[in-house]
């Protein structure tokens, strides 16, 4: 048995929910991924746009309603009830957002400029774009081009690759 | 843990060999674990390492973000200094532990 490393050459990425969890998934393991010298490509689609939106990026919500791993502060369970109130999603979140500053995770902006800076490619799926009728302008100057899935898996050739779903 | 000669001196060094006692290290180790990740080192590169080893020494954690907010790179220049690693090799060639930030 050959014991010879076969190290990670290509990560390619799609990000398809827009919740601050998910885009901050994509984009922990985007970036994780360029610091240790691995080709990188990114492909947001559906909800998962709003993290290369303009308007949306950096301000991201966790959903409080119909989400068992939410806690409180200190621990307990958040009720249900409580986190369909007015007001209490946006405060969640922007909690969230802060406790991240702490540990030195960027804002979305920030984050997809770090990604592209070490040579890591931000794409928009077409289909998604159309859908949600936006345009190239409404999107992150990071993103390089809006493309079809199809023209997404011709990038993810090669033998070392490994396309993740988040 | 093991001891490796580095530039005519011995050090202790970790299995991926970063160095285990950052005051062993000087700038010709520095040179030495350079050249064996294929880098040559300028002066700009010795500010981003003094930097990393001041931030260490503070027991401050370490993230490409901070040191793109140093003041003595960007991110980008950070990548061009130590391409495919831009804290994994600048750790190893500053001395000092290897990064345990995913960012």
């Amino acid at each position: 048995m050959s014991t010879e490393k076969k190290p990670l050459e290509k990560v390619c990425l799609i990000c398809a929910k827009g919740s601050l969890e998910d885009v901050y998934a994509s984009l922990v393991m985007a970036n994780g991924a360029v610091m240790e010298g691995i080709e990188t490509k990114v492909f947001f689609t559906f909800f998962g746009l709003d993290g290369i939106t303009k308007k949306a990026m950096n301000h991201l919500h966790t959903a409080t309603t119909g989400n068992p791993a939410m806690r409180m502060p200190g621990g307990l369970p958040f009720p249900t009830m409580l986190g369909g109130l007015p007001g209490v999603e946006s405060a969640v979140s922007g909690m969230m957002r802060k406790q991240m500053e702490a540990l030195d995770m960027p804002p979305v902006d920030e984050f997809l400029e770090m990604i592209t800076a070490g040579g890591g490619e931000i794409f928009a799926c077409k289909l998604a774009v159309d859908m949600f009728k936006l345009k190239k302008e409404d999107l992150s100057d990071e993103v390089s081009d809006i493309i079809t899935i199809g023209e997404f898996y011709e990038m993810c050739d090669g033998d070392r690759t490994q396309i993740i779903f988040t | 843990m093991s001891v490796k000669t580095i530039a005519g001196v011995a050090v202790n060094v970790s299995e991926e060999g970063y160095l285990e006692d950052m005051s062993q290290w000087n700038e010709e180790i520095a040179n030495e674990i350079a050249k064996e990740v294929g880098i040559e080192l300028t002066p700009k590169h010795f500010e981003v390492l003094n930097y990393l080893r001041d931030k260490t020494a503070a027991k401050e954690s370490l993230t490409i973000r901070g040191v793109g907010k140093s003041g003595i790179v960007n991110i980008k220049e950070l990548y061009g200094l130590f391409p495919k690693g831009p804290l994994k090799f600048s750790s190893k060639i500053a001395g000092i532990p290897k990064p345990t930030s995913c960012i």
